[in-house]
């Protein structure tokens, strides 16, 4: 903490133009004119900023906690006390590791914000008492009973992934054979693109009543229906692409002496990864949605039957708790898809930004 | 192990090519309502012989169906009348020993150089047993040093050559050049010009070479053959019978260059120039 004047100076004191920002890949781009506004703080400003807002949080969550129980509120205590720590750390650390200024450089602004929303919503709900109990819980709250039904809530989680990978498995396989037949094979899309048009845009939760009555069991339908809001959008997307390769790639690989199997699966498909990237996308967020809704009406386990189940005993705190978890396990899966199509796409570096 | 530019009269790979009374014609582009019911006459009884090892240029305006000759020749469209043959056998379909390299390079943009060049290998299921070829063209063409590189990161001229290798590495009879020099600039195309010939001594492989530019065609061509459009028709065929290398500002290639352009209407412009 011991910088220069000229390193702490308040962004809007240097009437100079924003510095061009340096990409990734080493291309400079002009900054835009509101830029300016949001020039980043220099490294030690932002280091002090997430301590402060830690500190503003606790000194709020003391005030707050007042009105509450002693043992409710003390884990809460303890984990804004031990992020406090840390950012303390952090910002100490950053002065002699280059890796970690840079790291907080980018990243203390927002959460900063993040510790100062908590803040905020600890300070209406648990400090004014603004919404009404108990169906807006404090963090604090939710933070306990996160802890406390950890055990169950673990339990949640796993059975959702397993019918979450289960339908969106079988989703995606499915989806991805037809799509390809439908985008290659001239009969294929005769027959298939009607069947697809019409029966695809059915949300997949409109075909509960049905499920319920010809699968076996809970389960077998919630997977069906995954399965079934995954296919759709992986379908469309896959046809689409294979069906849009360009016609000099197939010419070039004929006089190549390519065959059939080498046109569909060695330039057709290549050529339709980035469009049955954007359907495995879509199919995933479709998955989540279904998934929920499934185990809120049929299936008798996961994080959708633990919300409403918890609803059923109105612990609010529980209901907010499955939804940090299920926050966590839908991004972290989104983020996983992410690096496979980074992986997959790794030639179109530079040429896509999504 | 002997390299192929060291010993280029151990290979002769080309074949001949004939062209008999073909003809092409195109059905109205739909919702056209100007040309509707006229099909466009992209080629007219066209008669055409290359020997073996040949280097021929097509030349001539838009229009006149040079790149839809190109097309028939590789397998790629049937002609409405007409025949054509590679050596003894007649053409009816794509194939690997007819290499077809367009103006854009249509590098697989998801395959490295590598992968790119050994694409023909593999598309006939040889890749095993002439894996060490591939090696020897991206040396041919100067390139050994971009194998891992994908597409993208090509110049316009690196990836025309990659474009070259990746057809030749077939040991095609007959190579066909649709204006593959056409988008690059004038120094690069120039390098180009030379690098297309050594590989063609090298190779000694029919070249059927489309262009609208005339320097080129002199500069590379045994023989050149004037098409004039609506309907593509052959106007007249010009040996070039001067020494290689060339001299682009001779007053032999001038000659030439004035008389072609003659042929095709332009001469006010050689004056000009």
């Amino acid at each position: 903490m011991n910088a220069t004047p000229e390193l702490i100076a308040p962004p809007s004191a240097a009437p100079a133009p924003a510095s061009p920002s340096v990409h990734s890949d080493g291309t400079t781009i002009p900054p835009p004119a509101f830029a300016k506004l949001f020039r980043r703080a220099p490294a030690d400003v932002a280091a002090r900023a997430l301590p402060a807002a830690l500190g503003v949080a606790l000194i709020v969550h003391r005030l707050a906690a007042k009105n509450e129980l002693a043992n409710e509120t003390q884990l809460y205590t303890q984990f804004l006390t031990g992020l406090l720590v840390a950012a303390g750390l952090a910002a100490v650390a950053q002065i002699f590791w280059t890796g970690l200024r840079q790291w907080l450089r980018e990243n203390c602004p927002i959460l900063a914000a993040a510790i100062l929303l908590l803040g905020a919503w600890e300070t209406i709900t648990a400090g004014f008492r603004w919404l009404p109990m108990p169906y807006f819980p404090s963090p604090a709250g939710v933070l306990q009973s996160l802890v406390n039904d950890r055990a169950l809530l673990f339990d949640s989680t796993w059975h959702s992934l397993l019918l979450l990978l289960g339908g969106y498995a079988l989703g995606v396989a499915v989806g991805l054979v037809t799509g390809i037949c439908i985008g290659w094979f001239p009969f294929a899309r005769y027959w298939g693109m009607p069947v697809l048009k019409i029966v695809g845009p059915i949300p997949a939760t409109a075909w509960i009543p049905l499920a319920m009555v010809v699968s076996p069991s809970a389960i077998f339908s919630a997977v069906g229906l995954i399965a079934l809001a995954v296919w759709f959008p992986v379908t469309m997307l896959t046809a689409s692409g294979i069906s849009n390769t360009r016609a000099s790639f197939l010419d070039v690989a004929r006089t190549l002496g390519a065959g059939r199997g080498y046109l569909i699966f060695r330039v057709a498909i290549p050529a339709a990864m980035p469009s049955i990237f954007i359907g495995l996308f879509m199919g995933l967020g479709a998955s989540f949605l279904t998934l929920v809704v499934a185990e809120t009406i049929g299936v008798k386990s996961g994080l959708g039957w633990y919300v409403t189940w918890a609803q059923g005993w109105a612990e609010y705190g529980k209901v907010y708790a499955a939804l940090v978890i299920m926050a966590a396990f839908f991004s972290t899966i989104m983020t996983l898809l992410f690096q496979l199509r980074d992986r997959v796409l790794v030639w179109q570096k530079g040429t896509i930004k999504w | 192990m002997v390299t192929l530019a060291a010993a280029p009269d151990l290979i002769a790979e080309g074949s001949s090519l004939r062209v008999r009374e073909v003809s092409k014609s195109f059905a109205p582009a739909d919702g056209n309502v100007a040309e509707r019911g006229e099909e466009t006459r992209a080629l007219e009884r066209v008669t055409l012989s290359v020997a073996a090892g040949e280097l021929v240029s097509l030349v001539g305006p838009s229009g006149c169906g040079k790149s839809t000759l190109l097309r028939l020749i590789a397998g790629l469209d049937a002609p409405g009348a007409g025949e054509l043959w590679v050596g003894p056998e007649p053409i009816t379909a794509p194939s690997a020993e007819r290499g077809l390299v367009f103006q854009d390079p249509n590098l697989f943009p998801w395959l490295t150089v590598r992968r790119n060049i050994e694409a023909g290998l593999v598309a006939r299921g040889v890749l095993r047993e002439k894996r060490n070829e591939v090696d020897e063209f991206m040396r041919l063409v100067g390139l050994e040093k971009f194998a891992g590189a994908f597409p993208h990161h090509l110049s316009g001229g690196m990836a025309q050559r990659v474009a070259l290798a990746r057809a030749l590495i077939n040991h095609p009879k007959v190579l066909l050049l649709d204006e593959p020099l056409g988008a690059l600039d004038a120094f690069t195309r120039m390098k180009m010009q030379d690098e297309v010939l050594r590989l063609w001594r090298a190779r000694r492989t029919t070249m059927l070479l489309v262009t609208h530019d005339i320097d080129e065609a002199i500069y590379m061509s045994d023989r050149i053959v004037i098409l004039t459009p609506s309907p593509g028709r052959i106007e007249r065929i010009i040996a070039v019978d001067l020494e290689r290398p060339r001299q682009r500002s001779s007053p032999e290639f001038l000659r030439l260059r004035g008389d072609i352009l003659e042929l095709l209407h332009f001469a006010g412009s050689t004056a000009a120039a």
